[in-house]
């Protein structure tokens, strides 16, 4: 039956179109012919949507401008030992006593000098284990100046669930990852993954949130009510 | 009158007396009007974005074949199992075959659109399963039993004290006024769902044709929840949410966030690529896309319709419209409530039953104006009144209109006519908005404004008498 219904599908979709649009419902003509063609497509995205910075100095201006206005909590460090020092000050001032990480350059240093009990999610874990943790630690493919967004895979941040599950998402980061524009995260995303794309990707844009009630904002509705992240640019 | 006709007005009457509420949706939509404009204003050029995101769309609803087949074939490269679904019934018995399977008896939704289309929730409940939503407005109008009041902000319609009362009645839970609160209870009810469910459903927001994948936008994190917990996931898609390419997201994303909530971006924009893959340490085991026509090449069919194609479900046209201020969500009685409701609807559901959405508009333009995909809102209602007019409207009305357009052309008659109505107006004011006036049904609600003293006509004769004629 399912096969039936993709031919009889894409039968009625053919049929459809044979009959051509009316000229009063399309685009303008030079916006498909820019639509159709790569560059000049993500040139214009890239002028039309908010600006990503010009160079490092801005971009970073920029994603903690962004940060303030989600409620991110942005630190820039001068060093992988300075992350660790803040992070050993959080864990003190959160009371953290069970950590959620993955294997990772700049996670597994940092881990192990937290010294908390810690739940390693590389190669499967027990999702009940996880929910306990009060922090998730992860490192992520980029930062992205224009919409303070934290761009994680299932490959760069450990899995699906640690970056969602604990309510605290820690994510560390290296002056190399800050980029300009959501344009360029994905032009990254094609070249680092185009042959193999990983199952999740995410853009996260602060802490989880909701308006729901009467539109006021609430942090943390199902995801982590915090989110911090520690910029190394030594 | 169809039954959703007089529905439609019984319940416009009732929001009609419920000045409380509407003043409530009022305040939260102009919230939303700031919030946007305020983030609008800082795009490097708005129009031009906004022709972009038109364009994408416009090419992919133009190539719908192809795309969807680019799509499925990629989906199936990565182990994806797609569902090729006509209608409503299809879909349901693509989904309840995957929920045998697999045995399954508890499920976590996130919200979706498409799922309310087709009615699965109250099919699953009959058939035993437990079913839960996990988007807070969803969870809030699942409990009440009703249906979402804005396909975007489902319990937009609520106050916290109603939300409070819900809780305490159906959760058990200790009395809270506070929205933090509130969330909260709602928090704690819905994360053991997730750790519990056999299988989590999705909807899609668009579907890459390029990379075969889907993409999800949410704030709360509920979507991620039920798409990398559960051991299936189950992914339910119109064939209209196709794009061409995987980098058109850069500005779709900000487009949907900034026409739906005045966001820069949304919360979390997730894209899915297949069920767990090698290597990777967590996610579902099964994945499957459910494609669902359902009425949507009927409307691909009118070539001056088929651009409604190209929503992408911000919500943004609802926000600005006079009408759902004012009659509210629920009045539509549709899936799909304000002006893209109004036009659609009629093409998915049947022009007899709901051509009267059409009348359902100021014609004010304002929705066509804020849609981020440029489509020609208040164009669309214009032709669907055409269409509903020209297989039903009945002699008597095309006699009026005939009248009316005479009376128009002739400035004797038009003079005659206002003074007329003039007389029978001031004439008529004892019997005004009772049962013997003429116009009750119209007048019960509202008055025509009290005649000027002077006609135009007459002040400009007045006028032209006391000015030298100028060369
Ligand atoms: S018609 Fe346009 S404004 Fe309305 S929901 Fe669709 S995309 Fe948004």
């Amino acid at each position: 039956m399912p096969q039936d219904s993709k031919a009889a599908i894409l039968g009625r979709v053919r049929a459809a179109l044979r009959t051509p649009t009316s000229p009063q419902v399309m685009p303008p003509k030079a916006a498909l012919e820019l639509a159709e063609s790569g560059p000049a497509r993500a040139e214009a995205i890239r002028r039309s949507l908010p600006t990503g910075g010009e160079n490092y100095e801005e971009s970073k201006a920029l994603f903690a401008e962004q940060s303030a206005a989600l409620k991110t909590r942005f630190v820039p460090v001068p060093s992988l030992q300075a992350a660790g020092d803040e992070l050993a000050r959080m864990a003190a001032e959160h009371g953290w006593s069970r950590l959620g990480a993955h294997a990772g350059e700049l996670v597994t240093p940092l881990a192990e000098k937290l010294g908390l009990e810690t739940v390693m999610t590389d190669g499967g874990y027990d999702p009940n284990e996880l929910e306990r943790c009060e922090v998730g630690l992860t490192e992520c493919d980029a930062l992205v100046a224009q919409t303070g967004s934290v761009l994680v895979t299932t490959r760069s941040a450990g899995g699906r669930a640690l970056s969602v599950l604990p309510p605290h998402h820690v994510v560390v980061a290296r002056k190399s990852q800050l980029i300009g524009a959501l344009v360029d995260a994905y032009e990254l995303l094609e070249s680092r993954y185009g042959d193999a794309y990983p199952s999740f990707m995410t853009f996260i844009t602060g802490p989880s949130r909701t308006g729901d009630i009467e539109r006021i904002l609430v942090l943390g509705a199902h995801g982590p009510k915090e989110l911090t992240v520690l910029l190394i640019e030594g | 009158m169809s039954v959703n006709t007089v529905q439609f007005q019984t319940d416009a009457d009732r929001m009609q007396q419920d000045g409380d509420r509407r003043e409530f949706l009022r305040t939260a939509l102009n919230g939303y009007i700031l919030t946007r404009s305020g983030q609008q204003s800082k795009y490097g050029d708005y129009e031009a974005a906004r022709t972009t995101a038109a364009a994408i769309k416009w090419q992919a609803i133009e190539n719908l074949g192809e795309h969807l087949e680019r799509f499925a074939d990629n989906l199936e490269a990565r182990g994806v199992h797609v569902h090729w679904c006509s209608d409503a019934a299809e879909a349901r018995a693509a989904i309840v075959g995957v929920l045998k399977k697999h045995d399954a008896k508890a499920i976590v939704k996130s919200k979706c659109m498409t799922t309310e289309e087709i009615h699965l929730n109250e099919l699953l409940e009959k058939q035993g399963y437990d079913v839960v939503e996990s988007d807070l407005g969803e969870y809030i109008v699942q409990l009440r039993r009703e249906a979402p009041y804005h396909f975007v902000f489902p319990a937009m319609h609520l106050k916290r004290g109603e939300i409070r009362e819900l809780f305490e009645r159906e959760l058990g839970d200790a009395p809270t006024d506070d929205p933090e609160a509130l969330t909260m209870i709602a928090r704690q009810a819905l994360r053991q769902k997730y750790l519990a469910a056999d299988v989590g459903i999705s909807g899609a927001n668009f579907g890459v044709a390029e990379t075969g994948m889907i993409s999800i936008t949410e704030n709360e994190g509920n979507a991620r929840l039920t798409t990398a917990m559960p051991k299936v996931h189950i992914a339910l898609m119109g064939i209209e949410k196709v794009i061409p390419r995987f980098a058109d997201l850069a500005v779709m994303l900000p487009m949907l966030a900034l026409a739906g909530t005045g966001q820069r971006l949304t919360g979390y924009n997730s894209q899915f690529a297949g069920p767990r893959q090698e290597g990777e340490c967590d996610g579902p085991e099964e994945m499957h896309v459910v494609l669902l026509d359902n009425h949507r090449t009927e409307l691909l069919a009118h070539p001056e319709e088929r651009d409604a194609l190209r929503c992408i479900r911000c919500g943004a046209c609802l926000n600005v419209c006079p009408v759902f201020k004012n009659v509210g969500g629920h009045t539509y009685g549709t899936t799909y409530q304000g002006p893209i409701g109004s036009v659609i609807t009629p093409h998915l559901r049947g022009m007899k039953d709901w051509k009267h959405l059409s009348n359902a508009s100021s014609l004010c333009g304002a929705c066509t104006e804020t849609c981020p995909v440029r489509i020609d809102l208040h164009h669309h209602l214009l032709r669907n009144r055409h269409s509903a007019a020209e297989s039903s409207g009945g002699w008597a009305e095309r006699m009026q209109m005939r009248g009316f357009a005479l009376v128009m052309r002739q400035p004797w008659l038009y003079g005659i006519a206002s003074s007329l109505g003039r007389w029978a107006h001031t004439l008529s004011r004892p019997i005004h908005g009772t049962r013997l006036d003429p116009v009750y049904a119209w007048r019960k609600t509202r008055d025509f404004p009290a005649p000027a003293p002077k006609t135009f006509q007459q002040l400009w004769r007045e006028r032209k008498k006391d000015q030298p004629p100028r060369h």
